[in-house]
């Protein structure tokens, strides 16, 4: 019993001692899924040397560089969208990034003024539509989706979903706020069962009939061809960029800081030009579907086939502004609700 | 010496409060007007919700825990020695877990609604109504599935502690057994019933994952969304104390009803049962208890069983091996110190009751269950803050004497993972080990004062041999909850830390438990290995 005791306390105690400043080494707070950059990650480890670490959550990451303040062991954050990028850098958590490599490589639409931030990779919010009962619907536009011709006929995960708040943000920008309250009461009344699920399982749904129409990110498209079991559910509908004859399909950005007390600063600044590289750019590209910020990148051959399609240009600032009020209308139309 | 351990008691009740504090100095912070926008717009849904939610957990856990509790208690049936252990089962599988695999059966693109369109030739939803899953009531019967299993303990516990006394007098009088089920067991019940379903309702308050994947909104989705999207930690910490003070008062509530009731078994170890249950009568107790472990247990693991051959190539994984002894290792620590804190302070209250009784005693006991109820990342932003204060002043103090800063030695480690799960956990132990406690007579303990027992000897001596049980009950239910543990986790580790459970989610977060099925059959194994253990322990004492 003794002899359990002291192994327990042995074991216990190599868990107990804090990561130190060891060399070589890049730490990471990440909001993205570990399994989606490993690729990456382990491509630059290949190619330098130098190793990364990842702790993952979806939830709170920031309150914790908060707290740890200069004890902080983190060196970069990855996030999955461009408000969690503002919010990092408002809260004075992040430092300036002198890098000419990352100037280069990545367009000044794409870059905080003062290098606080830096987006990776663009994604669109599609609007996914049933093949075979749906037909074309390539000139559709997200305002269409309050019309009373899609009564019941709309799947779409929780409007408060970073991803559906950013569109609904990006609807306020254009429209004002009481005509985007009008369109969500709109699109509430049209759909055809509670937010529920992620964007997969909303395409999911119109395979198996549930639903005509979804909001859905553009890489899913791909990552669903690519799984075995999600083929079918892809195939069965089509991808619509919308808004395609005025302002383009809104796009949101994951991206990455330099915290403010990163301890291996020289390393980190080496892992987020590599994340810029043209090499690393096209893994995003090519592995997980999503569209590169780097000019000239080629894109993953799926993807390509989309076609090109406008964006809708409108400034990441201007929609960060009108973020919680997008919350406070969703709230207030009871979009999640029964 | 008993002074030490007074303060020990107090020093434990504080040390388990402190995330609470921190969270409330947040939330007296001046708000930035998100409470009352919410107010105004859905919190009476969340709220409503939250209270219909606990409602039908409780009530569906009575329904699954009290009938099987008193046959295993009372009654002779096929199958009773299986059914005994077999029911705790279902407490090892997380509720996230049991949620995804009936979703996945359920839901319209399921098995079972696709046979059923064949069959009756169904062409769209608009052709038949089916139970919705994703749903207030799916998501209420998926709790009470996973954490019926506690009332079925607590019960089961205290029926073979109650005399059979009382009982066979009930019988002698004329009594049929259900009337003296209802007249005689039922109201010595109560407090064992009411101490299982506020830990049931406050296990169901703190869930996040399983309601959030069923899209049902409850005030744990208002503490995410004002805490996350709104922006405001303050107006987060105001919904969570709200939480905690409902629960609170549901508590003090049942304990002032029966302040007057006091019971305690002095020849409580009786062997053998009751009733001996043939015919009709057997197949009914077996098939009720069969029908249980199935839904709640077999199934479950079956459909995780297909997925983890059906995605065998992407499933595997070498490292599970390490990830599994972190969650070990961290689950058994943490039931260890629960079980500790939870004999100081009770023992504490203890002494201190047994001249004397006054509501102070009881506050340290009260101060060590306030973790409960928090939902997980809260917990572990309220473990945050008073860790990395500590942290900082370390650092500040070794800096100046001998110019070395540790660096977060306390937040940035394992320590605070340990500390989080305990402040969380703690309130299960303090319950079953109270439970056991107020079996024991006081005259028992006046006889050991009389014959000169300090405090410590009496614990050591007297109690300690009667509370066995109650403390193996309390470190299994621990171990396991600790075991399961997600959100805290997630947030607190350091690097190169990796439960099951943190590894299930990368997956589980994607709607994608295929790809990590044979981690999440690992979780519920590994959980099922101490419940093995103190069920052999148990046979033993």
């Amino acid at each position: 019993m003794k002899n359990a005791l002291m192994a327990v306390m042995l074991l216990l105690a190599t868990l107990v001692v804090p990561v130190r400043a060891a060399d070589e080494v890049v730490n990471i707070y990440s909001y993205r899924q570990p399994f989606l950059i490993e690729p990456i990650l382990d491509a630059f480890t290949k190619q330098t040397g130098i190793k990364t670490k990842v702790v993952f959550a979806k939830k709170g990451l920031l309150e914790r560089l908060k707290r740890e303040g200069k004890f902080s062991p983190a060196d970069i954050v990855l996030t999955s969208n461009f408000s969690l990028l503002l919010q990092l850098s408002d809260e004075g958590l992040t430092q300036s990034l002198q890098s000419e490599v990352v100037a280069q490589n990545v367009p000044e639409a794409f870059r905080d003024p003062s290098q606080q931030w830096i987006a990776l990779t663009k994604r669109v919010r599609n609007i996914y539509t049933s093949k075979a009962r749906m037909g074309d619907l390539s000139e559709i536009r997200y305002e269409d989706l309050a019309d009373e011709k899609y009564r019941g006929k709309i799947c779409t995960r929780s409007g408060k979903h970073p991803y559906n708040l950013a569109l609904v943000a990006s609807m306020i920008a254009h429209h004002g706020e009481a005509e985007t309250r009008q369109w969500l009461k709109g699109v509430k009344a049209n759909l055809a069962r509670k937010p529920q699920g992620n964007d997969r399982a909303q395409v999911k749904a119109i395979k198996e009939g549930l639903c005509d129409v979804s909001l859905g990110n553009s890489y899913y498209y791909g990552k669903m061809l690519e799984d075995e079991k999600q083929r079918t559910w892809a195939q069965a509908v089509n991808i619509n960029f919308p808004n395609q004859k005025d302002r383009g399909a809104h796009i949101n950005v994951s991206g990455v800081v330099l915290a403010k007390h990163a301890p291996h600063k020289a390393d980190a600044v080496k892992l987020i030009e590599y994340l810029t590289s043209a090499q690393a750019q096209q893994l995003y590209a090519s592995v997980n579907m999503e569209y590169p910020v780097k000019q000239g990148v080629k894109l993953s051959s799926l993807v390509a086939s989309w076609g090109h399609f406008k964006e809708d240009g409108l400034a990441i600032a201007e929609l960060a502004k009108w973020r919680q009020k997008a919350l406070a209308l969703l709230d207030e139309t009871r979009f999640d609700l029964n | 010496m008993s002074r030490l351990w007074s303060s020990l008691a107090w020093a434990f009740a504080l040390a388990c409060v402190l995330p609470l504090m921190a969270l409330v100095s947040e939330s007296a912070q001046p708000g930035s007007g998100v409470f009352s926008q919410l107010l105004e717009s859905v919190l009476w849904d969340y709220i409503a919700n939250s209270i219909q939610l606990v409602f039908w957990v409780a009530l569906l856990s009575v329904v699954f825990g009290l009938p099987s509790a008193w046959l295993m208690a009372m009654c002779q049936f096929p199958g009773r020695r299986i059914f005994q252990w077999a029911l705790m089962l279902p407490l090892a599988m997380p509720a996230y877990l049991i949620a995804y695999v009936y979703t996945d059966l359920l839901d319209y693109a399921g098995p079972v609604q696709k046979t059923l369109r064949h069959w009756f030739d169904w062409q769209s939803p608009n052709d038949y109504a089916f139970f919705e899953v994703r749903s207030l009531g799916g998501a209420a019967v998926m709790l009470a599935l996973v954490l019926f299993p506690y009332l079925y303990l607590i019960v089961r516990t205290a029926l073979k502690e109650q005399s059979y006394g009382l009982i066979n007098a009930s019988r002698l009088m004329g009594c049929s057994p259900w009337r003296s089920f209802f007249r005689v067991s039922l109201p010595m019940l109560r407090s064992a019933i009411m101490l299982a379903i506020a830990l049931i309702a406050m296990e169901t308050l703190a869930d996040f994952a399983t309601v959030h994947y069923f899209a049902v909104n409850t005030l744990t989705t208002a503490v995410y969304d004002t805490w996350l999207g709104y922006n405001s930690l303050t107006a987060a910490a105001k919904i969570s104390v709200v939480m905690l003070l409902l629960v609170f008062g549901f508590i003090g509530l049942e304990k002032y009803s029966r302040r007057r009731q006091k019971l305690y078994e002095r020849n409580a170890h009786q062997h053998g049962t009751l009733y001996h249950l043939s015919g009709a009568k057997a197949l009914v107790a077996t098939l009720w208890c069969s029908m249980l472990l199935f839904f709640a247990f077999i199934l479950p693991m079956l459909v995780l069983l297909s997925y983890a051959i059906e995605h065998f190539d992407t499933a595997w994984n070498e490292a599970f091996f390490g990830y599994a002894t972190t969650s070990l290792l961290v689950a058994s620590v943490v039931a260890a110190i629960c079980v500790v804190v939870s004999l100081v302070i009770l023992g504490h209250q203890r002494y201190h009751q047994l001249f004397q009784a006054k509501w102070w005693h009881r506050t340290p006991s009260a101060m060590a269950s306030t973790g409960y109820a928090l939902p997980g990342t809260v917990l572990a932003i309220g473990v945050l803050i008073p860790l990395g204060q500590l942290d900082f002043a370390l650092n500040e103090i070794t800096s100046r004497w001998f110019e070395w800063q540790p660096g977060l030695i306390f937040s940035g480690t394992v320590v605070a993972i340990v500390f989080a799960y305990v402040v969380r956990f703690n309130a299960v132990a303090l319950g079953s080990i109270e439970s056991s406690y107020a079996k024991i007579s006081p005259s028992t303990d006046m006889a050991s004062k009389t014959m000169g027992l300090g405090m410590v000897a009496m614990m050591r001596k007297v109690h300690l041999p009667l509370l066995r049980k109650g403390c193996f009950s309390a470190a299994l239910l621990v171990f396991i909850e600790s075991m399961k543990e997600l959100p805290a986790a997630l947030l607190l580790r350091p690097f190169d830390f990796e439960t099951l459970a943190t590894y299930v989610y990368q997956y589980v977060s994607d709607e994608q438990l295929e790809n990590a099925s044979i981690a999440a059959l690992t979780i519920v194994l590994v959980g099922l290995l101490p419940l093995i253990f103190i069920n052999r322990l148990a046979a033993k004492a």
